[in-house]
């Protein structure tokens, strides 16, 4: 099955990414992780996120679009990347989130993807 | 003829019902789909077999009718054929359990359920019990009971949870789910689940002997059994445990109940089960001391409360109080209680008469147990009642 860990950060996780004396470690925590899943071969697809404040939100109400700078919601946790992987049951899943960085600071998501039926 | 092919579908629905749903469930993790092919495989069963005969196998035959039943069914409903294996392996790491059934019961446990569900999901899918049932022994309506068990079914088919046995570090934590479940199904100690249960009890002290809960339960579940033949008079009228004749209560099993408690004692970690067993112990001292120690069981009904703060335990823990001499502080926690839990529930309205007696409130305790009886099923309780 396909899963999306959904990889959550704090503030201070978004700092440390530009900090000259954390950047090191940071980086190397996440090297460890996304290398960890690349050998194991269960990455389907993957990226990391610019911070929340590169966000911009748009809704359309009442026919109208309507732009804000900064992400949908304002939370302690925002969102810092995603993967998409291939393993066999969502405790598989859990045991690859409890290796990711940020399940330490904030919070990773695990989430099925959805599979379509075919159309008859 | 007919009537030993209709022995032979039911012998495999009682004994063989939880481990074929899981066997059905492990093929796509549908929990609900199962349920629904395995009753109509039985219906079949019962059709055929008398013509035909009953198959060398019946719990095979079952197994592969209720898979066609499943094929079809996915057929017509056109769902994506989700391409998994047969049986998922299970991981040779995973811990041996003595009984298949334990193995389901565990995996029901899984952190990534609901938890106000595990319980109830162990009691439905793997030792049968029916929704009503199960709702009137979490005290919730059978709509609410029916809607999370059909939630967490969904959930388990769609989340994809691992349908193996968990590792054994996986096993502890996963523990007071499976001892709930069970003893839920011991229930009020009556019917035929009750041995299930014990058995199922000694298994899992078989499989983590240091665990003082798994050492808890079947020592409680053993002094309920204990005093069984004493629960009912000649007649068959009920006996208040105050009344009953210890003449009658069975020694074998009060002296297994007393060794898992005295051992489980040692190590000082106290939790529900334990507490409720050394109650029980408590009360079994009566026919040696000639009095009941209500200094030693409000001790142990202060420390159950803390474990368990269960309604049960809460009213359990009043009639000790108004035992002891303090009917005005027990009538006071009795009132404390949240209305509308205790609104319905038959312990409650007993325990509520018996405080306002101790209180010298007959007219106030008439109305509590008219209450009580308006809400007991079993006629022997219920006259028991009515007579007081």
């Amino acid at each position: 099955m396909q899963y999306m860990l959904i990889l959550n950060e704090t503030a201070e996780d978004f700092t440390k990414r530009l900090d000259p004396v954390q950047a090191g470690p940071y980086w190397g925590g996440w090297n460890a992780f996304i290398g960890a899943m690349a050998q194991a071969g269960i990455i389907v697809k993957g990226d990391g996120l610019q911070g929340p404040q590169l966000a911009t939100t748009l809704r359309i109400r009442d026919g109208q679009r309507l732009v804000e700078d900064g992400p949908f919601a304002d939370t302690k946790e925002q969102l810092g990347g995603y993967f998409v992987i291939d393993v066999p049951d969502l405790d598989t899943a859990l045991d690859w989130a409890a290796k990711a960085p940020s399940a330490l600071t904030a919070s990773v998501e695990v989430r099925p993807v959805l599979v379509m039926p075919p159309l008859a | 003829m007919t009537l030993n092919a209709t022995q032979a579908a039911e012998a495999a629905a009682r004994t063989s019902y939880g481990r074929l749903v899981a066997i059905l469930a492990a093929r796509n993790r549908d929990v609900a789909g199962a349920e629904d092919a395995l009753p109509e495989a039985l219906v079949a069963a019962l059709r055929l077999w008398p013509a035909q005969g009953v198959p060398a196998n019946p719990e095979g035959w079952l197994l592969t009718t209720a898979r066609n039943r499943i094929r079809n069914a996915a057929r017509h409903a056109q769902v994506a054929d989700r391409a998994l294996p047969d049986l998922l392996p299970l991981p040779p790491e995973g811990v041996d359990l003595p009984d298949q059934r334990l193995a389901l019961l565990f995996v029901r446990a899984h952190p990534a359920i609901d938890p106000a569900a595990r319980t109830p999901l162990m009691l439905q899918t793997v030792l049968g019990l029916d929704a009503a049932r199960i709702a009137a022994a979490f005290l919730v309506p059978p709509a609410t009971m029916s809607q999370r068990l059909v939630r967490a079914k969904t959930r388990i088919r769609d989340t994809g949870l691992r349908f193996a046995l968990p590792d054994r570090e996986d096993l502890p934590p996963r523990l007071s789910a499976v001892l709930d479940a069970i003893y839920a199904a011991y229930g009020r100690g009556w019917d035929d689940l009750t041995t299930e249960a014990i058995y199922l009890a000694r298994l899992i002290l078989v499989l983590m002997p240091a665990e003082p809960e798994a050492a808890g339960l079947p020592a409680l579940m053993l002094y309920t059994q204990a005093r069984r033949p004493a629960r009912r008079d000649a007649l068959g009228r009920f006996v208040p445990l105050s009344a009953q004749d210890s003449r009658l209560w069975s020694r074998d099993l009060i002296i297994e109940a007393e060794g898992l408690l005295t051992a489980a004692a040692v190590q000082a970690r106290f939790g529900r089960y334990l507490c409720e067993a050394a109650i029980q112990s408590v009360h079994i001292q009566r026919p040696i001391t000639g009095h009941t120690n209500h200094a030693a069981l409000l001790t142990l009904y202060d420390l159950l409360v803390q474990h368990s703060p269960g309604i049960g335990a809460r009213i359990s823990r009043a009639v000790v109080l108004a035992g002891s001499g303090q009917p005005g502080k027990a009538l006071a926690a009795l009132d404390d209680m949240p209305a509308e839990r205790v609104a319905r529930y038959q312990p409650y309205w007993a325990a509520r008469a018996k405080v306002l007696d101790l209180q010298g409130r007959p007219a106030a305790a008439r109305a509590a147990r008219k209450t009580a009886v308006e809400l007991t099923d079993d006629p022997a309780v219920r006259a028991y009642l009515e007579s007081l």
